[in-house]
């Protein structure tokens, strides 16, 4: 959902781009305090991955498709303030370089997928981890994962939708279910994408799964 | 494969190369976004970004359209990469050189939390 320029008004680009730079910010002040040796090179491998990802549509019903945003998923592996940085970059690339995403829409593409994204799926795969204890813990990661994935998804795409409606481009009545729609079935394999990726690195690197946890942390 | 467990970061970008090696296989539908706007008639209102460096992930001057996918693909993967990771490095270092005031006091944190059995991860953390 990379929003091109032309779609969104001069004001309404503006005031997003005003609320990622602080965000961005934030993040990279946070990061300052929180970044360990090998969390360096995770960051890049999670933004090369997910810049390829982002390039692998695919179909879902009706002659539409999707592709992983990855907010959740690299929330979940470097902590939400990372995972900001590692998104912004990932936009703001394709935005330079490959044209994908407008310049004056970035700020309103990096606030949707880097900023309120990888929070949404942070906040998600965070609350699931406490709320499925006991009983349910061996699905907790399963269900936190993918539910962060497709909620991710989903809040990013109503943002979207609201920054056209707040731009005239559409009104809210048809705005809203539109993106959402869409959006809710693009977020399944977001977080199916989410689920296999985690499984595979819990298979081979569980050891990556906590690098954020344990920042500063022992070279092995 | 000991020397690709010691060197993780190397398999994981071999990874994202190989995922940008198999995008032409990628859906060409257009996207959920892309898809609402031509629906309801506005998708016209895209204007042409003023830069041209590799639009629509195609490397100009290569005929082959899957060929010219796959070579900005991997530029792109290469590129973002070696990005992040200087950015890493980058505020690292800024770490580095605020010294003992900001930095330290979440570090002796995290070597206090290190000292410790390692939490688990349905445990409370934050």
């Amino acid at each position: 959902m990379h929003i091109p320029d032309g779609f969104l008004t001069a004001p309404v680009s503006i005031a997003a781009w005003a609320a990622s730079a602080g965000s961005v910010g934030y993040a990279v002040r946070r990061v300052n305090h929180e970044l360990g040796e090998r969390q360096v090179p995770l960051m890049g491998v999670t933004a090369a991955f997910i810049f390829a990802a982002q390039m692998m549509n695919f179909a879902v019903i009706g002659g539409t498709s999707g592709h992983l945003l990855g907010g959740a998923l690299a929330s979940i592996l470097l902590g939400p303030w990372a995972a900001m940085l590692v998104l912004s970059s990932v936009i703001t690339i394709q935005a330079l370089l490959f044209q994908d995403g407008g310049l004056l829409a970035m700020g309103a593409n990096i606030f949707n997928m880097a900023v309120i994204g990888v929070l949404v799926g942070w906040v998600t795969y965070t609350s699931l981890q406490r709320l499925l204890r006991g009983r349910f813990a061996p699905v907790a990661h399963t269900a936190g994962a993918f539910l962060a994935g497709w909620l991710s998804i989903v809040v990013s795409a109503m943002l979207a939708a609201g920054e056209l409606v707040l731009s005239g481009t559409l009104p809210a009545a048809v705005a809203l279910p539109a993106m959402g729609g869409w959006h809710v079935l693009i977020g399944v394999g977001e977080g199916l994408i989410t689920v296999g990726v985690l499984a595979f690195l819990r298979l081979v690197r569980p050891d990556l799964l906590t690098v954020h946890n344990s920042a500063g942390g022992a070279e092995s | 494969m000991s020397w690709l467990k010691k060197n993780w970061w190397i398999a994981g970008l071999l990874v994202a190369l190989v995922v940008a090696l198999l995008s032409p296989l990628a859906s060409q539908h257009p996207d959920g976004l892309e898809r609402v706007a031509e629906d309801q008639g506005f998708s016209q209102k895209a204007e042409e970004s003023p830069l041209r460096v590799l639009p629509d992930y195609k490397s100009p001057g290569i005929a082959d359209q899957r060929l010219a996918t796959i070579v900005s693909g991997l530029l792109g993967v290469t590129i973002i990469f070696v990005l992040v990771y200087t950015l890493g490095r980058w505020t690292r270092r800024r770490q580095r050189a605020i010294g003992p005031t900001a930095a330290t006091a979440p570090q002796a944190e995290h070597e206090q939390r290190l000292a410790s059995p390692p939490p688990e991860p349905e445990s409370e953390k934050r």
